[in-house]
């Protein structure tokens, strides 16, 4: 994994976001942290895109580099026609109206002292839209869609309320500007699972009434699966495999795709644990990434030529693209003309 | 040590279950009045024997197994009801004799490797500490013994890993070690509380597989105390459910997946998005919250968000009942799978009751609904 390339990118004239090579890099005193390294996604409008992997992946990282928070290291970011990484602090504060983001802990994310009507309407305010009447017809309007009652919340805080409610309240304030693309960053990773799914319903539903455009950023699988209309599997920085979900989960191509799935505890008593085909050991340390397919360390099928040549990603079967040398379905990799080293270089 | 061990334990029958839980409750004393954290549970567990222990947050699952292994000691918790490990009761048990039994007859592993290790002591000695307290062994002994449980949990590099500290492992391998911990001493009963949850789900995987292995080989009994149903179903041999402080439903794995009763473990199967199932399917909601545990509700605690709840359901507390299979138990006075729920569930959704509604069809906004009528009530009752 590890690929670069872009051949999962697509070219018609739905997509609204468009990630180009997108490298983010943190110095540190001992060293470069190599956070994502070269990835390129895109969504068309009406999408949604899960980002799946495990901790130290690069995930949350490429979500918060889309905002310009911070500006990636290198790459492109290209949203609605205009590169973000191009743009100043005040047009991409204007961007930022149409591309908004729901953080992970739905408490720590709205601010304590203040009424939810005030949370809810600030983005409003500041941008000044509307007469103050027609603010509060429109944060009634956003806090009704998603099921809370106006009357009854506006003059509550955030203490007030359960965890699956101030998600709900952070999902009303990132729709009141009517975005075109909401960027979720582990939506409900802090609930329980039946607030979950009260949850996941809501922006299923929210994505039908405003037509928005989703990248849903999660760890859970299952989660990413039902929600998804497309899945992008991250390890170590890179992208491994891109596919609809449903493809994705019943014939992985990538290795680590496989045992991404193969660990996932099945609720059914008569499925047994998978004893097999769990990977080994720890992620590599991002200061220092494998050469080649970063997954190389790890994977049970890793030879040579993984350490010696990064692979790009291709397309396998319909609309599954893999980087990877020796996918679980699907022809080996034609040698590549000009074999790339360093997954640094790379990068 | 030793000596003052075998006295605490002469009751010891070889028959007798290892643990007997009667009627336990744990109440803790704040300021807005007595929290019933843990309500009346009772339960047994053999020897080499799985209990998964599942619930949300706030169920009261956590406190239960602090409860029984005598964690809870502050002045404001309250306990009654009985706690029998091999015969001898620990609820009001001295400090000094619980102490012999921590580490060589039960032991724990938490939630948060990072925050149940010690910072700033090595790993070996992290280790050596209950050995050399328990067993009397010499420093060297110790150390020879730590490595030996390094290696059974899989840590590579033992001996480097023994002087390191704690921050210089990743996540998997620290609850890899505070597992080599739990196991030193050899205790008969482990507690693994949500034991995976703050890992990978590539590491879950190890971890529990490490876990069931130990288990194994060393005929233990394990409490495994999760929210995910998913790590019970294929880790435990038997389930209780938790809900508000009480157990709801307990049977054997296999009898709870395949004959819920219980409408609450039903919600919680449907809630969760499933892997077989195809993108895009609407999961089932359950609608509002856990009740306050300071005044709980007078019926059924489930009952308010509740998709086959009557007004039966709202007043009258329904008690523990066997279903047919011998060992399945439950709580409920219109169950899943039976006429009188199926009625029950019938009539909610003909009158459009919110519970139902969001139950069947995944409503989200009814299941808000839901979510704001027990705030209300909160509000009333003086503690929102």
């Amino acid at each position: 994994m590890a690929g670069t390339g872009s051949a999962h990118l697509r070219d018609s004239d739905d997509v609204v976001l468009r990630v180009q090579d997108l490298v983010v890099e943190f110095p540190t005193a001992r060293g470069t942290v190599h956070a994502v390294s070269g990835i390129s996604l895109d969504v068309r409008a009406g999408e949604t895109l899960g980002l799946v992997g495990e901790s130290g992946c690069g995930k949350s990282t490429t979500g918060r580099a889309i905002m310009q928070l911070p500006p990636p290291t290198s790459g492109q970011v290209i949203f609605e026609g205009r590169d973000l990484t191009m743009l100043s602090g005040e047009q991409l504060r204007e961007v930022r109206t149409r591309l908004q983001f729901i953080f992970q802990d739905p408490i720590s994310s709205l601010n304590p002292r203040r009424k939810v009507k005030d949370i809810v309407a600030e983005p409003l305010r500041i941008w000044n839209r509307g007469t103050e009447a027609e603010r509060k017809q429109r944060v009634a309007e956003v806090l009704d869609a998603v099921g809370l009652d106006p009357d009854v919340a506006s003059e509550k805080r955030p203490h007030q309320f359960s965890g699956g409610q101030c998600q709900r309240i952070s999902i009303a304030r990132s729709l009141v500007m009517e975005p075109s693309v909401v960027i979720c960053d582990e939506p409900v990773s802090a609930l329980d699972v039946s607030v979950q799914a009260q949850i996941l319903n809501l922006l299923e539903d929210m994505k039908e009434r405003y037509g928005l455009t989703l990248i849903f950023i999660a760890h859970d699988l299952a989660v990413v699966k039902n929600i998804s209309d497309r899945v992008a599997v991250m390890y170590l920085g890179k992208v491994c495999e891109v596919a609809p979900p449903d493809t994705l989960y019943a014939a992985p191509a990538h290795p680590y795709t496989a045992a991404l799935l193969r660990s996932i505890p099945v609720p059914d008593p008569t499925v047994p644990p998978a004893a097999t085909g769990l990977l080994k050991g720890d992620l590599p340390s991002p200061l220092d990434p494998p050469t080649g397919c970063r997954f190389r360390t790890r994977c049970p099928h890793a030879q040579e030529r993984c350490a010696l040549e990064e692979p790009t990603m291709r397309e396998v079967a319909g609309g599954q693209y893999v980087a990877c040398h020796f996918p679980l379905h699907g022809e080996v990799a034609p040698p590549s003309s000009t074999p790339v080293t360093v997954s640094g270089v790379a990068g | 040590m030793a000596r003052r061990e075998r006295r605490i334990l002469t009751a010891d029958q070889s028959e007798a279950p290892l643990l007997v839980v009667e009627d336990l409750a744990t109440r803790f004393r704040t300021p807005n009045g007595l929290v019933r954290a843990v309500d009346g549970v009772s339960l047994t567990l053999e020897r080499g024997r799985t209990l998964g222990v599942v619930g949300e947050s706030g169920s009261g699952k956590t406190v239960l197994s602090r409860s029984i292994m005598g964690l809870l000691t502050s002045r404001e918790v309250e306990h009654s009801g009985s706690v029998r490990y091999r015969g001898k009761e620990l609820l009001g048990a001295k400090p000094a004799e619980m102490r012999e039994l921590w580490g060589t007859e039960m032991a724990m592993v938490f939630q948060d490797p990072m925050t149940s290790l010690n910072p700033v002591m090595k790993i070996g000695r992290q280790i050596t500490e209950g050995l050399r307290y328990h067993h009397n062994l010499s420093k060297a002994d110790a150390r020879d013994q730590a490595l030996e449980l390094l290696k059974s949990v899989g840590i590579p590099d033992p001996v480097r890993r023994l002087d390191q500290y704690p921050h210089e492992l990743s996540g998997g391998m620290r609850q890899r070690v505070t597992i080599a911990i739990a196991l030193a001493c050899g205790p008969h009963l482990l507690f693994a509380d949500e034991p995976t949850t703050a890992l990978d789900v590539t590491v879950q995987a190890q971890i529990l597989n490490l876990l069931k292995e130990q288990q194994e080989e060393r005929h233990m009994a394990m409490v495994l105390v999760t929210h995910d149903l998913g790590v019970v179903a294929q880790h435990a041999d038997e389930i209780a459910v938790m809900y508000a402080g009480q157990i709801v439903e307990r049977a054997s794995t296999r009898t709870l997946f395949e004959n819920v009763r219980m409408p609450y473990t039903e919600a919680l199967l449907k809630s969760i998005p499933k892997l077989d199932e195809p993108s895009h399917t609407r999961l089932q909601v359950i609608g509002g919250r856990p009740p306050d545990l300071i005044n709980p509700p007078a019926g059924c605690r489930f009952a308010p968000r509740c998709p086959y709840a009557q007004e039966r359901c709202l007043t009258e507390q329904p008690p523990l009942v066997e279903a047919e299979t011998p060992g399945h138990e439950y709580r409920c006075w219109f169950p899943v799978g039976t006429a009188k729920g199926a009625e029950a569930l019938e009539r909610n959704l003909a009158e459009g009751d919110a519970a139902a509604v969001a139950a069947v069809t995944g409503d989200s906004t009814a299941a808000e609904r839901v979510t704001a009528a027990a705030t209300t009530n909160d509000d009333q009752g003086g503690q929102a």
